[in-house]
């Protein structure tokens, strides 16, 4: 099985300020980590790789530093890495960003499933993910909590829903966005993070991956970002009492029928 | 302080303290209240290579020593002892193959215990053999081609969890020190069986067990060196693994630090953050210091003993001796800080506390390690004279 894990680097914050003149993420201060989403990404591509053997082969967008992010994923198990970093690539939104991620992957030599988190947790749009397997042209199944099988071709996931969870069959390639269900991440190893540190990480520019320039960075991005603002914080609700259920329960009904809910 | 670690030092230790802070840590509490054997934390270190670090990389080590293994020691007695000594069990089990096994006995052990896939540990104390371990009364008889061991070890770490022990037995009573022999002893051989598992104050999450020979047939090619030097085995072990013993303990301590000044910024009492007054501000220093002291000697040990350096004894008892009267104290003086709620078993010190205890006690009493410094201080007065 080749596997390609999608990473992005992130701020550490879960509490990211925003700059509300420019309506970008301040940067400054903050450090980065590696999506914890991707982290599962990655741990789910082990998994696969413990059990079908291959290879695990992680892809990053990012400026330089994003390379940290990708040692990080060396560390832990993965085999190759690939950074895709040119100030052509500035300001992609997730339409560019996907058109970037999908246009390296068409330069490996081969694939059969790439992995992503359901969502990175600065932008949380969840859209890079399914944009790759569209201009890939290939199946996507988003928040899978279980991979149950991979056989002859094909794979076979659960996909978490809020119901419960559906069971989806799908041809390969194709392109997961998994959800921290599929299980804890494994920890980095002292051997991982030695041979981590020698390994070379090739970066690749606009060029390497033949890209077409217009669909790249702020040319390639429609999105136009209006305001980021944090939302109010929902008011306290209200919690019904009373000695028992039933009683409980009664008072729901009044509640709701006096407030013409019901 | 900055130690001057090497880049893979940084590495070892910084992989123990993520272990440590999102592994350990949050499952601290609860192993030590049921008491249950952390296997699945064993794991996690084992496949992060930590096993490894002290076995050198013929045996599938990562060619590292005592520094390297104190690095880790210390690192995850920050978040809980049990789990820490489980670690540092294994090596004290291992240290007596790779210090005086043959090439084969290390081939077939060492590789095991560097990965983790199997636990070992030390046999040496008995009822009524503890500091006086030359008063130890498990037999072993030489029988053609194998060795049968009679008697019941005593408060065992990682009995019953490890696969691989090594036993010290004696020959012949009557030489005392001189007539034992040390023994790789494999769990399942018929004859060997675990007994009491014991209920302890702290490190609760640790195993501690009886081993329990009957007629125990262990193959003669499992003896240690030679018949008569299983005292000597013993003595050198723990001359070396003693620094891990400080290391636990100043990892303890500065656990406990850690929860203690983080109490004192934000418990208010009187309108002001406890650390602001004076009495708690000068208890933290101390602390603080202490604890700097008790690294600062830990690790110069243990670099010294990982340079070759052939008499360690005295250098090795003060470092544990030193460190674990700083964790003993620095344990209650981060209790006494937190007030009652350090009394608490909600809050994390008083298990510290507990914790630090067994550093006094275990591997040679404190005041065995007096005895030992005592006596090389004579000694050289004498040879001075």
């Amino acid at each position: 099985m080749n596997l390609v894990v999608l990473v992005k680097q992130v701020p550490e914050t879960t509490n990211i300020k925003i700059n509300p003149e420019t309506n970008t993420l301040i940067r400054e201060g903050v450090s980065s980590i590696v999506n914890p989403f991707d982290m599962y990404a990655l741990e789910q591509a082990l998994k696969i790789q413990d059990e079908h053997g291959g290879k695990v082969t992680c892809i990053s967008m990012g400026p330089p530093h994003a390379e940290a992010a990708l040692r990080e994923m060396l560390a832990v198990g993965a085999n190759e890495a690939i950074l895709l970093s040119d100030k052509a690539f500035a300001g992609s939104d997730t339409l560019a960003t996907s058109y970037t991620l999908a246009k390296a992957i068409m330069k490996l030599d081969k694939f059969d499933l790439i992995i992503c988190g359901k969502q990175a947790i600065d932008g949380d749009t969840a859209q890079v993910g399914p944009g790759v397997a569209e201009h890939l042209d290939i199946p996507h199944i988003t928040y899978v909590n279980k991979v149950e099988e991979i056989t002859n071709n094909q794979i076979r996931v659960h996909r978490m829903t809020e119901e419960g969870y559906d069971v989806i069959l799908s041809s390969l390639p194709a392109l997961i966005t998994v959800v921290k269900e599929i299980g804890e991440p494994r920890m980095p190893s002292i051997k991982g993070t030695l041979r981590a540190r020698k390994t070379k990480i090739p970066m690749w520019t606009a060029k390497d991956i033949e890209a077409n320039e217009r669909m790249l960075g702020l040319s390639g991005s429609p999105t136009q970002v209006i305001r980021i603002f944090s939302p109010e914080a929902r008011s306290g609700g209200e919690i019904i009492q009373g000695e028992s259920a039933s009683e409980m329960a009664d008072n729901l009904l009044t509640r709701l029928m006096a407030s013409h809910i019901i | 302080m900055n130690y001057y670690l090497t880049e893979e030092q940084k590495i070892i230790k910084e992989l123990s303290a993520k272990i440590a802070d999102e592994k350990i840590a949050p499952q601290a509490a609860e192993l030590d209240e049921a008491e249950k054997f952390p296997w699945d934390l064993i794991k996690v270190l084992a496949e992060s290579d930590l096993f490894a670090v002290w076995v050198p990389e013929e045996y599938g080590g990562l060619g590292g020593g005592i520094f390297e293994q104190c690095l880790v020691v210390e690192e995850l007695s920050r978040a809980c002892a049990g789990v820490a000594v489980s670690y540092a069990a294994s090596a004290l089990g291992g240290f007596p193959i790779l210090m005086f096994g043959t090439d084969k006995q290390k081939q077939k052990f060492m590789p095991d215990i560097a990965s983790g896939s199997r636990l070992a540990a030390f046999a040496l104390t008995e009822s009524d053999a503890g500091s006086d371990a030359g008063n130890i009364r498990t037999t072993a008889t030489h029988n053609k081609n194998c060795y049968v061991l009679n008697g019941t070890k005593q408060w065992i770490t990682n009995g019953g969890e490890a696969d691989i022990y090594t036993v010290i037995a004696t020959l012949d009573p009557k030489k005392g020190p001189r007539g034992m022999a040390a023994f790789i002893v494999e769990k399942g051989t018929p004859g060997f069986s675990f007994g009491k598992t014991e209920k302890k104050m702290g490190i609760r999450s640790s195993s501690t067990r009886e081993l329990i020979f009957k007629d125990c047939e262990i193959p003669a090619e499992n003896l240690l060196d030679r018949e008569g030097k299983g005292f000597l085995i013993a003595m050198r072990t723990l001359d070396k693994t003693r620094p891990g013993v400080a290391a636990q303990a100043v990892g303890i301590a500065q656990g406990a630090l850690d929860k203690a000044s983080e109490y004192a910024i934000t418990r208010v009492q009187f309108g002001k953050r406890i650390g602001e007054f004076q009495a708690i501000e000068h208890m933290l220093a101390d602390m603080a210091t202490q604890i700097e002291a008790a690294r600062a000697l830990t690790y110069s040990v243990a670099r010294m003993i990982d340079s070759g350096e052939r008499h360690i004894s005295k250098a090795s008892a003060m470092a544990k001796l030193f460190a674990s009267d700083v964790a003993m104290k620095v344990t209650c003086d981060a209790v006494q800080i937190f007030g009652g709620y350090g009394y608490m078993r909600d809050y994390p010190v008083e298990k510290m506390m507990r914790d630090a205890k067994i550093t006094q006690i275990y591997e040679g009493t404190n005041q065995i390690q007096r005895s030992i410094i005592g006596s090389e201080v004579i000694k050289g007065a004498l040879r001075r004279k």
